[in-house]
């Protein structure tokens, strides 16, 4: 028996979830999902470290057919983004889902373990698979996987009906895929992968390019194909949307990189088309986030910006290609590859403790939160870790990907014409105020929720979060602080991923010097974590000699100051507001004053910031076909006789037709 | 190492030179010029009090904002000398490294739960945050017109002996580093240091509530910032060949200019109205891409 045949045997143990003990359910998906990572990573690591690509092909039973699993350098990647992040998801799962054993039955539990696993199982047979057909029933498999993932909360109206949404908007994406697969069948004879390049040496590339560019891009969450994520994150449980918004939204990614490096021609339009789109997600995505009083809605809004920046360094690379410009590539690509490990790591992280923080305190938003830190340090630790990472600051990792697509538009300014130049410098500023306004977001996110004073009663005692949450993620801070610190051993893999993959030449220089660049900056960030250091122990040394008293914080002298008085996340933002009002079309509701009352009485204020898009997008016209629909019910009256007329009337209607010599 | 030195002497004097144009600008003698750096003293000498609703991030910020800064240093050049660390992209590093030091400072002010500091911190956290693409933009016209993407290589192939067009340019660059060094250290016409109310203060509503060491270090690290800026302007009008001697003379004339210059803007100007600022930002940000048109030009891409 090979490892393919385990991987197969997994696939039918899982169907064992249903059928073993309550106690057991739990440790027998923990199996399977461990001999699946261990499989996996025996494939991929080789792969990815020197080899070549493998290939393994599987015979069904059951079926007189065989699969073929092809694991080239890409595919080899995914894999670990995957193995990573569903792990750690799945054993923080343990603890987060503990509250719910009293009021879920073990079947529940069943269906969401096993959705779990398929989840796992599909994802992974979506980076492996070339062929058509087989491909679109992993991206099918995921996506049910997925719905039911989500809708664990189902007893909540509203879960159910945001998870039926992302169902539809899932199967939207997977249209635009069949119809691109078929095209690509009419042109080339094959449903396939590899054939791919075959199709863009005959054909133009644009469309069918466009086509699975939105098939996938609603999966992956590019504005304005983003309208599920914000709604569908919240209200599925934690691990989930950490796994959804870590690893899931990334297959989309994979898809159109798989597409990319298929390219033959037209690769100019197709890396603006990319580049365009991907800036207005990045300003889009954090702009809303922002706004954002719901801690998960606006970490979905931080993953457009995030998958914005992938799509940057995606839409650079291509442009890179298209003027010759290997420096650009290789750098942009990396850069774009190397976020999407990067924030498959620190937005698990965040939504981890999010959801940490919804079970000690049963909200997400942020006006109840503040100052969750002293009885949760953990937690806000780890989300603390989360931020900086994913602001882009150094040491962490969040800045290495940054670093690379920033600094490959830069050595490529000085031999760019007019238009390049021009395209560059909108690509730096939209980065540069992306990651500016990222800070904006996430120093509200953190300040707001773990700072401060409890700004309502269930924030004032929560517990911290259990060690069987917290210990898991211990890797995911592993990983942020290597790649951060260590980059040059990560950032070289990528490289030679890239430059195999889009069979980029001459790229031996740029590939140096990035390294030596790289090792500086992690000498540097070892320096600074040295002055840190340096300078924390000195200053407990001189605190220790010298008097060091508490006291009231300054209230402008107001003595009794309270929580109330506490700056909110509306107002927080407010100044923000101010300018982004034209953009987003922020609404307040509230009661205005009378002008005869003297004392006023309790009032509510509530202000908000609707998605454009989805109004327009998806509430619009689903609202117009609804109505019509709506009209047209009036024919279904419930009474038989009207129900043989309308058969008779088009009977009548046929014969007419042939009669007239029209059908 | 030179440039690191000189940027800690230039920290030292230049608080008390702004302070003493200021006060002879309004007909008053004025404290010595290093009344600041007693002040610091006396901080360090002091005791501290901590607010009973802060936690341990108000504690560690004003240390890790510090070290920030003092990390970002190591990669400026000065004048023909290279810096301590060199490498393509170091301006991104520095420039990502402050950035951290501002978040720190910004959180550190969350902290205290009260209502001034919040508001400090998130007019910081906004004005600094819009600056950001305005050095990004400014740098990306020097790597275009060098064809060098560090600190070290820009400035030591960008020569304003050249023609009158690279004096135009370079007088746009100085003009947009000197109001980004006034926006990074919360100065007027952004904000007033001066002022008394907390309602119309950035900087100084966010430190409200920090003493002793941590405030000394507070201030240590925006008079560096002062040096820092100071640094990037010399260099930017330092021509190569020259003795190390004459450079430093001209690093301390252009120091003093500099100072002189805001301690006039501090004295005659009177600070923006909160809303005009962002306004006043992204005119900033407008002129850095006039910078860029201009290299545009110079560099024949676009006649």
């Amino acid at each position: 028996m090979n490892i393919a045949g385990i991987f197969i045997l997994l696939t039918l143990v899982s169907f064992l979830v249903f059928f073993v003990r309550n106690s057991l359910k739990y440790f027998l998906s923990l199996f399977i999902l461990g001999a699946g990572i261990i499989i996996t990573c025996l494939w991929s690591l080789p792969v990815l470290l020197n080899k070549d690509t493998i290939e393994i092909t599987i015979d069904l039973p059951f079926i007189n057919d065989s699969l073929r699993l092809v694991i080239d350098k890409i595919s080899a990647f995914f894999i670990l983004v995957i193995n990573i992040t569903i792990p750690v998801g799945f054993l923080y799962a343990k603890g987060y889902l503990k509250p719910y054993y009293k009021t879920k039955t073990p079947l529940h539990f069943s269906i969401h373990y096993f959705s779990y696993i398929w989840l796992y199982l599909s994802m992974i047979l979506v980076v492996m698979i070339r062929e058509g057909t087989a491909f679109l029933i992993a991206w099918e498999m995921m996506a049910i996987s997925s719905f039911l993932l989500v809708i664990f909360d189902a007893e909540d109206r509203k879960v159910l009906k945001t998870g039926i949404s992302y169902l539809i908007q899932m199967h939207v994406g997977m249209f635009f895929i069949l119809v691109a697969f078929l095209i690509l069948e009419k042109g080339s004879g094959k449903m396939d992968f590899d054939s791919l390049p075959v199709y863009f040496s005959q054909h133009s590339n644009i469309i069918l390019f466009l086509l699975f560019f939105i098939g996938f891009g609603i999966k992956a969450g590019f504005v304005p194909m983003h309208t599920w994520l914000p709604r569908a994150h919240p209200a599925a449980p934690s691990h989930v949307s950490g796994v959804m918004s870590g690893v899931m939204i990334k297959m989309g990614i994979y898809g159109i990189v798989r597409v990319l490096i298929s390219l033959q021609s037209d690769f100019l339009v197709i890396g603006l088309i990319i580049l365009g789109i991907s800036l207005i997600s990045a300003l889009f995505g954090v702009m809303m986030a922002i706004m954002q009083h719901d801690l998960k809605q606006l970490l979905a809004f931080s993953s457009i910006e995030n998958i914005g920046i992938i799509g940057m360094g995606l839409g650079l690379g291509i442009i890179g290609i298209a003027k010759g410009n290997h420096t650009l590539s290789i750098l942009g690509l990396s850069g774009g590859l190397l976020h999407v490990l990067n924030h498959s790591l620190f937005k698990s992280l965040l939504f981890f403790n999010t959801g940490s923080v919804y079970q000690a305190t049963h909200t997400r938003n942020m006006e109840k939160l503040g100052g969750l830190m002293k009885k949760m340090p953990w937690t806000a630790a780890l989300f603390f870790i989360g931020s900086l990472a994913l602001c882009g600051l150094p040491p962490f990792n969040g800045f290495i990907s940054e670093y690379l697509i920033v600094i490959g538009m830069f050595k490529s300014l000085p031999l760019a014409d007019l238009n390049h130049s021009v395209v560059l410098l909108c690509a730096i500023t939209s980065l540069v105020l992306a990651g500016g306004l990222a800070i904006f977001c996430f120093t509200k996110a953190f300040g707001i929720t773990f700072l401060g004073q409890p700004r309502s009663e269930e924030a004032i005692a929560p517990n911290e979060a259990c060690k069987m949450m917290i210990l898991p993620q211990t890797v995911t801070v592993l990983f942020i602080l290597l790649i951060g610190l260590a980059s040059p051993l990560f950032v070289k893999p990528v490289f030679e991923m890239v430059t195999a993959g889009f069979y980029i030449t001459d790229t031996i220089p740029t590939v140096e010097s990035s390294i030596m660049n790289l090792s500086k900056i992690s000498i540097l960030s070892g320096i600074f974590i040295g002055i840190v250091i340096l300078l924390l122990v000195y200053r407990s040394f001189h605190l220790k000699r010298r008097l060091v008293t508490t006291g009231p914080v300054w209230g402008c002298a107001y003595t009794v100051s309270s929580p109330k008085q506490q700056y909110t996340a509306a107002s927080y933002s407010y100044n923000y507001n101010y300018l982004a009002k034209p953009l987003l079309g922020t609404q307040k509701i509230m009661e205005e004053m009378e002008e005869e009352e003297i004392f006023p009485g309790e009032r509510d204020f509530r202000s908000f910031s609707e998605d454009m898009f989805r109004t327009k997008l998806i509430d619009v016209p689903v609202g117009r076909i609804s109505g019509m629909l709506k009209k047209i019910a009036v024919m279904q009256t419930g009474e038989i006789r009207h129900y043989i007329l309308y058969a008779f009337v088009f009977i009548l209607f046929v014969l007419l037709l042939t009669f007239f010599n029209l059908i | 190492m030179m440039a690191i030195i000189l940027m800690i002497v230039t920290a030292l004097v230049f608080p008390g030179i702004i302070l003493r144009v200021r006060s002879l600008a309004s007909g008053r003698k004025g404290p010595r010029l290093m009344q600041p750096m007693k002040e610091i003293a006396i901080l360090l000498g002091k005791g501290s009090v901590f607010g009973d609703t802060t936690g341990i991030v108000f504690r560690i910020a004003p240390a890790i904002s510090l070290s920030a800064i003092l990390c970002s240093m190591l990669v400026l050049p000065f004048a023909n000398q290279k810096p301590v660390i060199s490498f393509d992209g170091d301006f991104i590093f520095f420039s990502f490294l402050l950035a951290l030091g501002k978040f720190f400072s910004i959180i550190g002010a969350l902290d205290t739960g009260s209502s001034f500091q919040g508001m400090g911190a998130n007019r910081e956290a906004l004005f600094s945050m819009l600056i950001e693409p305005a050095f990004f933009i400014l740098l990306a016209t020097f790597a275009m017109f060098t064809g060098y993407t560090s600190f070290s290589g820009i400035f030591s192939h960008f020569n304003i002996a050249g023609d009158y067009y690279v004096l135009l340019f370079s007088i746009l660059a100085v003009y947009i580093f000197v109001q980004i060094a006034v926006i990074e250290n919360s100065r007027i016409p952004v904000d007033d240091p001066k002022t008394h109310l907390e309602l119309t203060m950035i900087h100084e509503v966010m430190i409200l509530d920090n003493s002793g060491f941590d405030k000394a270090l507070i201030h240590i690290g925006s008079y560096l910032k002062f040096a820092i800026f100071g640094t990037l302007l010399y260099n930017i009008f330092a021509t190569t060949g020259m003795s190390t001697f004459l450079h430093v003379v001209l690093f301390f004339l252009v120091q003093i200019v500099y100072a002189v210059i805001i301690g006039l803007v501090e004295s005659f100007r009177a600070r923006n109205k909160m809303d005009k600022n962002p306004k006043f930002i992204l005119t900033i940000l407008a002129i850095a891409w006039l910078a860029f048109v201009l290299i545009l030009t110079m560099t024949s891409r676009l006649i």
